[in-house]
């Protein structure tokens, strides 16, 4: 008892170089924390991004690349599904609702993705969140788009502007159907998923833009004007993919395997949360880059808890003689440094824990304007605890070289150290 | 009966070729107030190591209070210390982050002995401050904040509390003017011989040996 008092009293005797100790302690311990959480929410946000969808349908490739490109708008299908096939399945009396996908096209770099009413009435991502509209409504008229927030954020869109549609899916396009632009109707709350990123036009609008179109490319002397392609027929021969919810979810294995031994053509099915999971696992190395790295940075600061611990060792030499002469064991002094390191460690993992708490609160505002996504509070889990123990742990494990020199020391001075 | 006994104690610090100390005979009694001389590398800081029990001899015979130190390993050896002696050193006694109050009050809380022997800790420290003239007012404040005098006064009281036989002194009296010094040593003397405690002083300073009823110079006692 009277070591921790000596240990708090001699510790706040040098509190002016020993608050630097403290605070590169807090902000690797706040980096530590901060990478985990941000680990944990870039997790639960992928794993998120899609929801209540029960089955991905695609021209057959892999069921990694079929969710990059028809829920990460990543990479291009190898191969479009005709209409009938989907029309085929979509009939399968398990099957309740159906979202078809068109998807080929962009604005300024962001995808254009072609679908129907029933993408607004079905889709849902997060905790099975339903899309929200920050202004306007769903799209009506072949011509009509539906903007995502950050669409129409970063470009600086509102309801009744009109948008130009590029050929492909660069971020410089050089073909534009510039003769057939669309109109803003709606722009979608922020998810926090790529669909942020996204802008929603009708199927019949991706394939009126084609109609003067011949196997990809314009065709010259052939030109179809807007109003003209509105008296065609618009219904779609090809779309790229298209979700499926089943009536019950137990189906879900069985309707899979129909669909990819579907005969009339080859195509893949698969459950969005095995790949998603899957997907993850493919990225994890990332999360273990970041773990090594904000472990290092905490190794860093106790190595300028230590370093400040034994270039003390010299001036207090005369205060473990004097803590020796009233008494004081070597092990005293042995505990001593070890104790000081110790409620350094614990008020560096609790200064940094605040540091979290309180920089989260202060960023949300900013990352929900930006990204869509809102930060939970954050509290400590068993899994933050436990890094915390390791931090204090380490910590106690480095205090072992002064407080082992210091004990060997005050053996040998004993009372006798003139400084 | 004799507080420190020893005879044909020797000590010889590692890796030298001969002795540093090589004693045939100190007996000093109890209450006795015993002044030790001698000029620096005579040895007097090898025989107060070996009198608080952080060197043992090696060889001879080192009694104290009637207990062989030899016999003794470092652990019981600084349990005794503790126990039974008080240490005063040239400067520089006390814990700058602790209280005047406080900084007396140390020894009670590594000693049970003292602490038992001190009854009221904060009251006994309280009594001796008085007794050495430091007014109430100094007793809360930081250490820093005294005279060197001061100082040297609450490393008295420190050594005093909770009776301990034995006041070991290492030139405390080095920094002071010497009219302070008078003084001190005057306040020593008083406060030991209220406990009965007996005091082992050691100095260079032959001026000081007059206030001593005995006087030995390590000087000629070491043979070494």
């Amino acid at each position: 008892m009277i070591l921790f008092k000596l240990t708090l009293h001699s510790l706040w005797n040098r509190r002016a170089s020993l608050l630097l100790t403290l605070f590169s302690i807090a902000i690797s311990v706040a980096l530590l924390l901060g990478v985990e959480y941000i680990r944990k929410e870039a997790k639960s946000s992928f794993l998120n991004t899609i929801s209540g969808t029960d089955l991905v349908v695609g021209a057959r490739s892999g069921p990694v690349q079929l969710l990059l490109y028809s829920v990460f708008r990543i990479g291009n299908a190898t191969n479009n599904i005709s209409w009938q096939s989907y029309q085929d399945i979509a009939a399968n009396p398990l099957v309740e609702w159906t979202i078809p996908i068109s998807l080929g096209d962009s604005h300024q770099g962001y995808r254009v993705l072609g679908t129907n009413q029933d993408y607004f009435r079905h889709y849902r991502y997060a905790d099975k969140r339903l899309l929200a509209f920050a202004e306007g409504k769903p799209f009506a008229g072949v011509f009509d788009a539906v903007l995502g927030a950050e669409v129409a954020r970063k470009l600086g869109y509102r309801l009744g502007d009109n948008i130009v549609i590029a050929h492909g899916a660069a971020a410089t396009s050089f073909t534009l159907h510039d003769d057939k632009p669309f109109t803003v109707t709606g722009i979608l709350a922020p998810t926090g998923t790529p669909l942020d990123r996204t802008v929603h036009v009708s199927l019949e609008g991706i394939e009126a833009i084609h109609i003067d179109w011949v196997n990809g490319a314009k065709v010259s002397g052939y030109q179809v004007s807007a109003d003209e392609a509105l008296q065609k027929n618009l219904q779609p021969k090809v779309i790229t993919a298209f979700m499926v919810g089943l009536k019950n979810r137990a189906a879900a294995f069985r309707v899979q395997r129909d669909i990819n031994d579907y005969k009339r053509e080859p195509l893949l099915a698969t459950v969005p949360g095995v790949a998603l999971a899957d997907l993850w696992q493919a990225l994890g190395m990332f999360e273990t880059v970041l773990r090594i790295i904000s472990g290092l940075v905490v190794v860093a600061g106790l190595l300028g808890m230590l370093t400040t611990l034994l270039s003390t060792l010299n001036e207090r030499r005369r205060e473990m003689a004097i803590l020796r002469a009233v008494g004081a064991y070597p092990r005293h002094v042995f505990l001593l440094f070890v104790l000081e390191a110790g409620v350094l460690a614990v008020l560096g993992c609790l200064l940094g824990a605040m540091l979290v708490m309180v920089g989260l609160v202060a960023a949300r505002p900013w990352v929900m304007a930006e990204y869509g996504l809102y930060l939970s509070t954050w509290l400590p889990d068993s899994g933050d605890a436990l890094l915390l123990a390791a931090v204090a742990g380490l910590a106690l494990l480095f205090s072992l070289i002064p407080g082992a020199i210091a004990y060997r020391r005050s053996l040998q001075d004993g009372l006798t150290v003139r400084v | 009966m004799d507080v420190i006994a020893l005879s044909n104690l020797h000590y010889r610090w590692a890796g030298q070729s001969r002795d540093t100390l090589a004693l045939a005979e100190l007996r000093v009694r109890k209450g006795e107030h015993l002044f030790i001389r001698g000029a620096s590398g005579s040895g007097k800081t090898t025989l107060l190591n070996l009198l608080a029990g952080i060197l043992t001899p090696a060889s001879g015979s080192l009694t104290i209070l009637g207990q062989g130190l030899q016999a003794m390993g470092s652990a019981a050896r600084d349990r005794f210390r503790a126990d039974h002696m008080g240490v005063i050193f040239q400067q520089f006694n006390l814990l700058p982050y602790l209280s005047v109050l406080e900084n007396v009050q140390l020894p009670c809380e590594f000693s049970a002995r003292r602490k038992q022997r001190a009854g009221k800790v904060q009251a006994s420290a309280r009594r001796l401050l008085d007794h050495l003239g430091l007014a109430t007012s100094l007793q809360q404040r930081a250490v820093t904040g005294l005279s060197v005098g001061q100082q040297q006064r609450v490393a008295v009281a420190r050594a005093l509390i909770g009776s301990p036989e034995i006041l070991i002194a290492d030139e405390p009296t080095s920094a002071l003017d010497t009219d302070t010094r008078d003084g001190f040593l005057q306040l020593l003397f008083q406060e030991a011989e209220a406990q009965g405690s007996t005091i082992v002083f050691v100095s260079h300073d032959p001026h000081i040996a007059g206030h001593f009823p005995r006087v030995v110079d390590l000087g000629e006692l070491n043979q070494a």
